[in-house]
């Protein structure tokens, strides 16, 4: 299993891509924090990036990749080689290599211009997101057979958890706004990672109490450390769940 | 017409009456535990008009010091007046008194009556100077009196609860009142107007109080200036009053569910200009109010700067500088009868062709997102995602649910320099 990841590593940081990658997000957050002479303002910015681009470059570019070494996996798979071995060693290539690209051009400028709770919590939900958003790319590579097709599902799934699971949450909002939801709304921050790592930071920035009850009910399930606790929990499912049923798919597969 | 120039003769030579040095000095009676009188009580009612009870340092555990003569009651190095937790200290009911340099501690608490360490009744021209007042239930209370002055006390309390605690500087039916320079923490309201007119606030700081720092009801013609409330439980709030005037006052730091810089209910032709409003959950928060002018304040790191209910009508908003709010305006309806002219949003993403350093598209302060949060709290959950940036970025084109005419003709392009 270490020398596949160790080869699945070294190829991908050498990979363009994710080179290009780590440079652009190096200089979006060092331009951001110059920009503004304000660095909570910078670190609103690098929220969205962190939110909205780290999750869809990590889905299309782990599926891609996948998908690209298909003849390397039927190499492996002649090989004495446990199925689970290569899948896992490719998953762990991966969300190792696009943790370190994270951390290199979003990390390292956020610890040298706002190194505070909320840098941090910003530096851990953006690695959350990179592993959940590469295993979900797992999941798309293992369901679909044709590469096309794979890339188009991971696609989909960054909107739905990006766009539209946020359209369907405000649409309930307002068919149910005579009921108290805010207990329901927790609820179902679990069922997006996104929303997960959005709310944790935001709740860093002490921006609760501007929303009156809701603010209180959020900050106090959410702001302690058992709630914490909770939703870095559920972003480890998050991370689990797809690579365990993509895991299932590949060790039945017909290659 | 006769009686009438008669009474001007009299006022005009009042001052120099007073001036006088046989009158204005008087005698002066020591008190302290190596003097004849050892009662600060004895020594007032010995006293005539125009004298100064001089008080030694020391403990003294009066009941309630009753003043009823135009005498100065002077503290030397803040002798100790204890209330033991059952009575008020000072009770005054008198013209020309003075009130200087006494440590107040421990007054009694009632639910009854009102008991504080200065009491103020029915009295004129009332001056309470550079006294520590400490554990008080309520500092300086004045009722029925005019023409006071309260200044530079440095007012203390260790209120738990709203409904256990009193008021720092609490007047009730008063007029021509000044309140200068004292520092008031503890309380439930740091200062606390009502029926008070033609009165000045200036220079005070009220922190960290239970409540509100300022509550005025029905206190019109009154002036606040150069006045700090930090860190309040709710901020400040006034209510039902006219023709006040604010002017370089900072409100900052008041963060909470329900917490305001200040609300405004009902307050009309006034005047607010030249202060701070930093990091509160909302900095104004108006209701009701009516012919307001606006200009040169400062709104910085609030939730809401302004939340501007559709009851209010005729106020306007002219260069005021607004940074760093995650909501400039938020409102409550489509009716707009206020006006925003000229302010500095830095939110702004309108250009400038003709360089004059006024924007060439108007600027919509109200973000839809705040009005859905407005009527449905529960939306918080979506704070800052991609689909609420990009409802607000459309609407800000195309306004179908905010209030199209609430708008700014005339953003400025650069911060104003305030």
């Amino acid at each position: 299993m270490k020398k596949i990841l160790k080869y699945v590593i070294v190829d991908i940081v050498q990979n363009k891509i994710v080179l290009i990658y780590t440079f652009l997000l190096l200089v979006i957050s060092l331009s951001v924090f110059s920009l503004e002479n304000n660095s909570a303002k910078g670190m609103l910015s690098l929220l969205n990036i962190v939110l909205i681009i780290v999750p869809l470059i990590c889905a299309v570019f782990s599926t891609i990749y996948i998908y690209n070494s298909g003849e390397f996996i039927v190499l492996l798979v002649s090989q004495p080689l446990k199925r689970r071995t290569i899948w896992l060693s490719l998953f762990f290539g991966l969300a190792t290599s696009l943790c370190l690209a994270f951390f290199i051009g979003a990390g390292i400028p956020i610890l040298l211009y706002h190194a505070d709770a909320t840098g941090f919590m910003m530096i851990a939900m953006g690695l959350c997101l990179t592993v959940v958003f590469v295993s979900i790319a797992m999941l798309a590579a293992g369901l679909a057979r044709d590469k096309a097709k794979g890339i188009g599902l991971s696609i989909m799934l960054w909107m739905y958890f990006s766009l539209i699971f946020d359209a369907l949450a405000l649409f309930f909002l307002f068919q149910f706004q005579d009921y108290p939801l805010e207990k329901i709304m927790t609820l179902m921050s679990f069922l997006n990672p996104i929303d997960l790592g959005r709310i944790q930071i935001l709740l860093q920035m002490d921006i609760s109490a501007l929303m009156g009850y809701t603010g209180a009910v959020f900050r106090e399930f959410f702001g302690n450390s058992l709630g914490i606790s909770l939703s870095f929990l559920g972003l480890s499912v998050w991370a689990a769940m797809p690579l365990l049923i993509s895991l299932r798919r590949f060790k039945k597969k017909d290659l | 017409m006769k009686t009438t120039i008669g009474w001007h003769v009299i006022f005009l030579s009042l001052p120099l009456f007073f001036s006088l040095p046989g009158f204005a000095q008087g005698k002066t009676i020591p008190v302290g535990k190596s003097k004849p009188l050892q009662s600060i009580q004895q020594a007032i009612d010995l006293a005539a008009n125009g004298d100064t009870v001089l008080v030694d340092p020391g403990l003294y555990k009066e009941e309630n010091i009753l003043v009823r003569k135009s005498i100065v009651l002077k503290g030397v190095d803040y002798p100790v007046l204890d209330g033991q937790h059952k009575h008020a200290i000072i009770t005054v009911k008198a013209k020309d008194a003075v009130i200087e340099g006494f440590k107040m501690q421990n007054t009694g608490r009632s639910e009854i009556d009102d008991i504080g360490a200065i009491m103020i009744f029915d009295s004129y021209r009332v001056t309470a100077i550079n006294n520590i007042l400490d554990n008080s239930n309520f500092g300086v209370y004045l009722q029925n009196s005019r023409s006071c002055l309260i200044k530079d006390n440095d007012i203390t309390a260790y209120g738990k609860s709203e409904l256990q605690s009193g008021n720092g500087i609490h007047c009730w039916n008063s007029d021509s009142i000044q309140i200068i320079g004292n520092r008031i923490t503890g309380h439930r309201d740091g200062i606390y107007f009502e029926f008070v007119t033609n009165s000045l606030v200036w220079r005070n700081a009220s922190v960290k109080n239970l409540r509100y720092g300022i509550h005025f009801m029905f206190s019109h013609h009154d002036t606040y200036i150069g006045n700090i409330f930090e860190g309040n439980e709710s901020g400040v709030a006034v209510m039902y009053t006219n023709n006040i005037h604010m002017y370089n006052n900072f409100f900052l730091n008041n963060w909470g569910a329900a917490a305001y810089g200040i609300l405004l209910k009902d307050i009309t032709d006034s005047d607010i200009s030249g202060n701070h409003f930093v990091r509160n959950t909302i900095g104004i928060h108006m209701e009701g109010c009516s012919r307001i002018k606006l200009h040169k304040n400062i709104f910085n790191n609030n939730g809401w700067a302004v939340k501007i209910q559709a009851s209010c009508d005729n106020n306007e908003f002219t260069r005021n500088n607004f940074t760093g709010n995650t909501f400039d305006i938020g409102t409550n309806g489509s009716l707009v009868l206020n006006t925003f002219n000229g302010n500095y949003w830095d939110k702004y993403e309108g250009y400038d062709l003709n360089r004059d350093g006024v924007g060439d598209v108007p600027y919509h302060p109200v973000s839809m997102y705040s009005m859905i949060i407005d009527n449905n709290p529960s939306a918080l959950m979506l704070f800052r995602s991609l689909i609420v940036s990009l409802l607000d970025k459309s609407e800000k084109i195309l306004p179908g649910v905010t209030p199209e005419k609430l708008q700014d003709e005339t953003p400025l392009m650069k911060r104003l320099p305030l």
